[in-house]
């Protein structure tokens, strides 16, 4: 009995601070990414330096990375703003100051945010934002509440509102769509992925190569394993 | 072959090359029931290794600049031939190393290593684990990111609660008010040249000490008390080729280990690689919640278990140190009278189990925000942690031994 109960205090202890993680954080929508597929990286190759090039910036990636998802140089010619050589890396239209200016922060570099944010955040994030007129930019962000940056992709999405519904005593935020945009929500989902999806490779494009290495230098290890085992054994014969 | 042993002749007759070859390898004559846990030394020698290298290559495309630092770590990750690969063997080493290390002083523990004759030997090794911690502290600050930062600010700051000197202190180890380019450049000093050359020496130095005393083995007794006619330990076998063609499976199974890290999850969800750091460093901007690499977090976790005393830190640093060189008194605690787990009785057992759950639970609540109910939690397992060495000398005297037998156990 006197057992039973230990447990059960152990149990408790253990639920308490679970329940608090679990109230606090946001539920993130797994981002369905895919790095093989490079038709979708081409895409949110694309729509990365169309939207998001005008104020953000990615320090460290080259344009002429992008020959890695498979785009010919002349494809990348076709993205490269005024200026700028096969070899640049991705700048920003607007500087810095006028950006600070313009939001009251510097947009962040993008360069490595799926690996910082992860690509279920950024999935998410992306498809979160809600009309706010409390907020300068006319929206905010479920995810990041009270963020800078406006629905850049809005036209694309429409206009979301904040509806605050109860599910079984808890209190749950819910997002509905209040005026279409150009696309369906499923087509906009789609969008969001694949402009996730290059996030995801521009943060680390050795990704590409490195699974592909792996799988060769692990089978080349299991071959070693079994002659390795093999010397040993002869080795150990006289040993009794 | 008539030119090659001449050339031998002649290298032999100016260095002892021939008489190092047979004292430390082909008439060193190691136990022959070495198990699973006896492969760590090696794999430890293998890992400082594959740190050397890595780091000399790294070294070669880095610049520890407080204004590039960040984006010098980004070009070797893109423009770097095979930069990446460098960079995650040297970061999946820097954790590997610790879980080498760690596993390889639990052998020391479970069966006795550290005791009479190899105190002095397991003193060594104490002291290396202590620089290693400095080592990965150090090069945990080079990429400058926000952990890198942050947690090196945490830690500094530690020092600057010792009391009279403590901010004389933490300014000489930082070269600066804050943590700055000039940390960053001593730093890179350290971790490069400094501790390397400290750490080949004393590994250097431990192995000189173990090739003295000879290894111990899982059964925890003297192999040289029972010799054949020429001197040979009757259950001793030579280092090579016997415990060397045996080592290579192990240094294998290792690295299909250590490539699966490397290739498939560098990151290993945020322990190796924390999330936080592909941020630039910012001192304008403290992140949510500022965790130690994993390998820190035990004593990280102690540190925060100690309430502040007087308005000061400075208990919690001092359970925090003791708590990193408590194993340093193991072969004067120990009061057993047989080494191995095989032959101690129910009650070491008992605490080496509580001990090993208490340094695994400091060791996650330490990666985990400070709630209330953790630090409790945490207090607790830091009592545990501490039993485990204060009532040493009584619970091993009193402990219901089995005796010891008289050669090897091997089948």
């Amino acid at each position: 009995m006197k057992l039973i109960k230990k447990i059960w205090v152990l149990v408790l202890l253990a639920a308490v601070p679970a329940m608090a993680i679990a109230s606090s954080g946001v539920h993130l929508d797994k981002a369905p990414g895919n790095l093989s597929d490079k038709a979708s990286l081409q895409r949110g190759a694309q729509l990365f330096t169309a939207n998001c090039l005008a104020c953000h910036g990615a320090a460290y990636m080259r344009y002429n990375r992008l020959m890695d998802i498979g785009m010919s140089e002349d494809d990348i010619k076709k993205l490269l703003p005024e200026g700028s050589k096969l070899g640049s890396t991705m700048k920003s239209a607007m500087d810095a100051e006028s950006a600070k200016m313009a939001f009251g922060v510097a947009p962040p570099d993008l360069s490595v945010i799926a690996r910082s944010r992860g690509t279920d955040w950024l999935y998410t994030y992306l498809r979160s934002f809600y009309v706010d007129a409390t907020r300068p930019s006319g929206v905010n962000n479920v995810v990041f509440p009270l963020v800078a940056m406006p629905n850049v992709l809005g036209g694309m999405q429409g206009e979301q509102a904040l509806h605050v519904e109860k599910h079984e005593g808890h209190e749950v935020q819910v997002l509905k769509l209040t005026t279409p945009g150009s696309m369906t929500a499923a087509e906009f989902d789609a969008t969001v992925a694949d402009l996730v999806n290059y996030l995801d490779f521009m943060a680390e494009p050795a990704k590409l190569v490195r699974y592909k290495l792996g799988y060769i230098v692990l089978g080349f290890l299991f071959l070693l394993l079994i002659l390795t085992y093999a010397l040993k054994k002869e080795f150990w014969k006289d040993i009794h | 072959m008539k030119y090659l042993k001449n050339l031998l002749g002649w290298v032999d007759d100016r260095f002892p090359l021939i008489e190092t070859w047979e004292f430390h390898l082909s008439k060193y004559y190691a136990p022959k029931n070495f198990n699973f846990w006896y492969f760590f030394g090696s794999l430890a020698l293998l890992v400082l290794v594959i740190q050397i290298v890595s780091g000399i290559f790294l070294t070669m495309s880095y610049k520890p600049d407080a204004l590039i630092a960040f984006a010098s770590v980004e070009y070797i990750m893109r423009d770097v031939q095979s930069g990446w690969l460098i960079r995650y063997i040297h970061s999946t080493g820097a954790s590997m190393f610790f879980i080498v290390v760690y596993l390889h002083m639990f052998r020391g523990m479970i069966y006795g290593s550290y005791r009479k004759p190899r105190e002095l030997l397991w003193i060594i090794g104490v002291v290396i684990y202590l620089a290693l911690m400095a080592e990965a502290f150090m090069g945990y600050l080079l990429p400058w990111g926000q952990m890198s930062f942050w947690g090196a600010q945490v830690i500094v700051n530690l020092f600057s609660s010792v009391p009279f000197v403590g901010n004389e202190l933490s300014v000489l180890i930082r070269g600066d008010f804050v943590i700055s380019d000039a940390t960053l450049n001593r730093f890179f000093a350290l971790h490069v040249i400094a501790i390397p050359l400290l750490l080949v020496g004393i590994v250097f130095v431990h192995l000189v000490a173990l090739h003295k005393v000879g290894s111990n083995n899982p059964d925890g007794i003297e192999i040289k008390k029972k010799k054949d006619a020429n001197g040979i330990p009757l259950d001793g076998i030579p280092f090579f080729p016997y415990i060397v063609v045996k080592d290579i499976v192990a240094v294998v199974l290792f690295l299909i280990v250590f490539c699966a890290i490397v290739f498939f999850a560098p990151d290993m969800g945020g322990y190796f690689l924390e999330a936080n750091n592909f941020v630039p460093a910012n001192p304008m901007k403290t992140p949510e919640h500022i965790a130690p690499v994993w390998y820190f977090t035990p004593y990280y976790a102690i540190l925060r278990a100690v309430p502040p005393m007087f308005g000061s830190q400075f208990p919690g640093v001092i359970a925090m140190g003791v708590a990193a060189v408590a194993v340093l008194f193991l072969p004067w605690l120990d009061r057993g009278p047989v080494k191995s787990i095989r032959y101690r009785g129910p009650i070491f057992k008992g605490f080496l189990a509580a001990f090993v759950v208490s340094f695994i639970g400091l060791g996650y609540l330490g990666l985990m925000p400070a709630t209330p109910t953790y630090t409790v939690i945490s207090q607790v397992l830091s009592v545990v942690y501490f039993a485990f060495f204060i009532l040493m000398p009584w619970y091993t005297k009193i402990d219901k031994c089995k005796p010891e037998p008289d050669r090897l156990t091997f089948k």
